[in-house]
């Protein structure tokens, strides 16, 4: 009934600065910009004091005069995946309790649908810790874990940033003492997100100033609106409050993702750009390292895995392009042995997100009969983990990563390093030529390929189609999209194909493995290796399915047409 | 949606008052209220600060013109809304009769120009739970309009036998409709224990078949401070005895509401 006129915020300076340094420092600094602030909200109040007699809420009610602060904090996964489904998740804390609530984004808003449905869910929620992670699986059973349980899939719900409001709410009335409108003024601050009370060290964000319109009262509502809008400062707010909280810490929503995205251009040297994707992939790893530390979920692991298996191909394909002071060899060996103790784990964590997919199919086994099996995957699983834990808290890890930056960083400024013999070549040749030579080893290896080759030749072939994915991704954007999306379509679906292959034959031979294992050890029942079998069985099922699917797969992305395609797209790049 | 109807033949009797707090009390229990002060001297509408004029005046509402929507206005409190008084509404026997004689069917009691305000508020359902009619004290086309409207007709009644009678009268009169049928919940309003006639009739036995509520108005100046205050009494004296009264006495006619849920 009462729909918000724009939301103005006071300008940047009126916000808080970095509250680095001494402590007494932080206190005069957040002292001098309350008092920034006071100001502008002053000059704000005597302005529309001009036209209308502004008076406290009274009400005890949702619009009553001072609330209390409140408190919320955004939830998402480290890789934002609600917010890139338009999708904002808040915990808000109550007296006893609190509530999650889901809303449909801000940005959400097109021409065709100028107002979306705001909230989508909310769900009362006991005991939760916000600073805690959770997984769709700890999620209380209820209307918003149905709705994101889908969206976050194996990620952890993480606290993104959380912000203590305090609000002020004034009433504007006309000249028969009537309230035509109301002043929302809101003070918000960065806080932790498991702080009981507003830290005196929260950095103060720039205040914001919403008209509420009173039904039958538009007139006087947009006319206290332009008042706000010319008073000296105030701007429309154009972020909401989460994009701004984020931004005062040096983030913004959805700043990670797990893409190449490097800052290259077709003209680069060829050195400067492999570089720079090399940095690009170092930071990727680096960035997942504490969440893989914590266990926070498996998909650290897994982009910290992505980035080494890239960094390893990149070398592979053009490490000799850095340079002939780059000891490649050396870190390439290196990022082997990060393969290496992270394999493991990662085969394991594929293995336990499957394991409920697996355990519903079973036909003659019951479900529970696999618990045992589950049980002793766990166990593995932590044994593998905290060789892993060890291996990056190593001073070989911190050293390489040290020196890797130290070789790349000066060569992707465009100095330092040996340039590399023979001619100078642009990134626009390389990225073609490095290509084309990974794609004709997939066309050979593919066409190779008959329904007798061993299991092995498959994942050969997968490892060079990797390869073949990382350097179209590294060289994105040097291509023509359209033509891009199609190719790399098409890989993706032979790569799918050849993955559903391969870790099948994994989970087959761990199961084999495990169940003489467990055997061994006294660990397994009778009707648990009878479970066992039975789902090895189904895997194996699968595994022949993808296997009968490959010619199609492998002909559509490397048989003429694809052939056809993938030289048009180098083309276009050089 | 529930329809709740302030009726009295006779002035004075403490409706308006009674509405906007009953109103002001439903809206505070987090009901989406509508108020339309159909009075056209419009005191309701002047107690919640608001000018009393509708676009169009009443002709434009009746004739559907405009719709209510347009004429709504917001109260200074949350969930309370109020469509205004306008000085046109006293000719709105006249403009309820025009209506229906442009339509050329159904006048006559029970007929189309008596259910004619009902039909004004049906598309309001989805918006409002609970809205309270104020009516101008008079037997009109308008106040057959506001009963056939209406779920629960709420029936001031100053301590008298005549009025008394008068609410037998009016409870005969309802029973009489057919169709849809409001229940009839008086109250004793204005009460003055010091007045001997007041207290005795607020004892005697009820006449046949009326429902007269246990709590009871009593007659206070911080009541008559409304006009004043231009405020409902149960917010600038939340916790006076006349602001415990009217609370009383809403809970009591939103119980009858409640029950005429099951009615008809």
């Amino acid at each position: 009934m009462t729909p918000d006129l724009a939301g103005f915020v006071a300008p940047a300076e009126a916000s808080g600065s970095d509250t680095a340094g001494t402590r007494d420092d932080t206190a005069d600094t957040q002292g001098d910009s309350t008092n920034t602030q006071r100001d502008f909200v002053a000059a704000a109040l005597a302005a529309l004091e001009k036209d209308f007699t502004l008076v406290p809420e009274r009400e005890p009610s949702a619009t009553q005069s001072k609330r209390a602060p409140r408190r919320r904090t955004w939830l998402d996964t480290f890789d934002w995946r609600l917010y890139r489904a338009g999708l904002r998740l808040e915990y808000v804390p109550a007296h006893r309790g609190g509530e999650l609530r889901l809303t449909v984004g801000p940005d959400e808003k097109t021409s065709d649908n100028p107002d979306p449905v705001g909230l989508l869910a909310i769900q009362p929620v006991a005991g939760w810790q916000p600073a805690r992670p959770h997984l769709a699986g700890d999620l209380p059973a209820g209307l918003v874990a149905d709705h994101v349980a889908g969206v976050i899939g194996p990620r952890a719900l993480l606290p993104r940033v959380t912000v203590i409001t305090g609000v002020t709410v004034t009433r504007l009335l006309n000249d028969e003492a009537k309230t035509v409108a109301r002043l929302l003024i809101e003070h918000p601050a960065l806080a932790s997100a498991d702080d009981s009370t507003p830290s005196p060290n929260a950095r103060l964000l720039a205040p914001r100033l919403t008209i509420t319109e009173v039904r039958g009262y538009s007139g006087p509502a947009r006319r206290a609106a332009r008042i706000i809008a010319e008073t000296s400062g105030f701007a429309p707010a154009e972020r909401d409050l989460l994009t701004e909280a984020l931004a005062a810490g040096g983030h913004r929503p959805g700043d990670y993702t797990n893409k190449v995205d490097a800052d290259i251009a077709a003209d680069m040297p060829s050195s400067q750009a492999v570089a720079v994707i090399l940095l690009r992939l170092l930071d990727m790893a680096e960035v997942n390292v504490p969440g893989v530390l914590a266990d926070v979920d498996t998909e650290f692991l897994h982009d910290f895995r992505v980035a080494v298996r890239r960094t390893r191909a990149a070398l592979k394909l053009f490490g000799g392009s850095l340079g002939r002071s780059a000891d490649v060899r050396r870190f390439a060996a290196e990022f082997k042995w990060l393969g290496d103790i992270t394999t493991p784990t990662r085969d394991l964590d594929v293995h336990l997100l499957g394991f409920e997919d697996m355990a519903r199919r079973l036909k003659a086994a019951k479900p529970d009969d696999l618990e045992p099996f589950r049980g002793y995957l766990c166990g593995r699983r932590a044994k593998e983990y905290r060789a892993l834990a060890r291996a990056l808290r190593s001073a070989r890890f911190r050293e390489l990563t040290r020196e890797w930056r130290d070789t790349l960083a000066p060569v992707s400024e465009g100095s330092g390093g040996k340039p590399p013999k023979g001619p100078r070549i642009s990134t626009a040749m390389l990225a073609a030529e490095s290509t084309r030579r990974a794609f004709v080893k997939v066309a050979q290896m593919g066409g190779a390929i008959t329904p007798d080759s061993p299991a092995e030749s498959l994942h050969d072939l997968r490892k060079r189609c990797k390869e073949l994915r990382y350097a179209l991704e590294f060289f994105a954007p040097l291509y023509a999209p359209a033509s891009y999306g199609r190719v790399v379509g098409d890989l993706k679906r032979l790569q799918d194909c050849l993955g559903t292959f391969q870790d099948n034959e994994v989970q087959i031979a761990e199961i084999r493995a495990l169940g003489i294992a467990m055997l061994a050890a006294n660990e397994a029942s009778a009707v648990t290796l009878l479970a066992m079998g039975e789902a090895a069985a189904g895997l194996a099922d699968d595994q022949a399915a993808a296997r009968g699917d490959f010619e199609r797969r492998f002909s559509g992305f490397a048989g003429i047409e694809g052939q056809r395609r993938m030289s048009a797209l180098l083309r276009g790049a050089e | 949606m529930r329809i709740y109807a302030l009726y009295n033949i006779k002035g004075g009797v403490g409706k308006t008052t009674t509405a906007v707090n009953l109103a002001h009390l439903a809206a505070a229990d987090g009901l989406r209220t509508l108020l339309w002060d159909l009075d056209p001297q419009g005191a309701a509408t002047f107690m919640l600060r608001v000018k009393p004029r509708v676009k169009g005046g009443g002709k434009a509402l009746i004739r559907g013109k405009r719709t209510l929507d347009d004429a709504i206005k917001g109260t200074d409190f949350d969930n309370f809304d109020l469509i205004p008084a306008d000085f046109t509404y006293r000719n709105m026997d006249l403009l309820l009769e025009g209506d229906a004689k442009a339509s050329s069917v159904g006048t006559g009691a029970g007929g189309k120009t008596s259910r004619k305000l009902g039909k004004l508020l049906a598309p309001l359902a989805g918006e409002y739970d609970a809205v309270f009619l104020d009516c101008p004290p008079s037997i009109s086309l308008v106040s057959e309009n506001v009963l056939h409207a209406a779920d629960i007709v709420v029936v001031p009644l100053i301590p008298t036998t005549l009025s008394l009678r008068t609410l037998e009268q009016l409870t005969d009169f309802v029973a009489d409709f057919r169709g849809h049928r409001p229940r009839v919940l008086a109250f004793f309003s204005m009460v003055d224990r010091r007045k001997k006639l007041h207290r005795e009739i607020t004892q005697t036995p009820l006449p046949e078949r009326t429902v007269v509520a246990a709590a009871a108005i009593p007659y206070l100046s911080m009541i008559e401070n409304m006009s004043a205050e231009r405020s409902p009494v149960t917010v600038y004296a939340p916790r006076s005895l006349a602001a415990r009264a009217y609370r009383s006495l809403w809970s009591e006619v939103r119980a009858a509401g409640d029950k005429s849920a099951g009615d008809n």
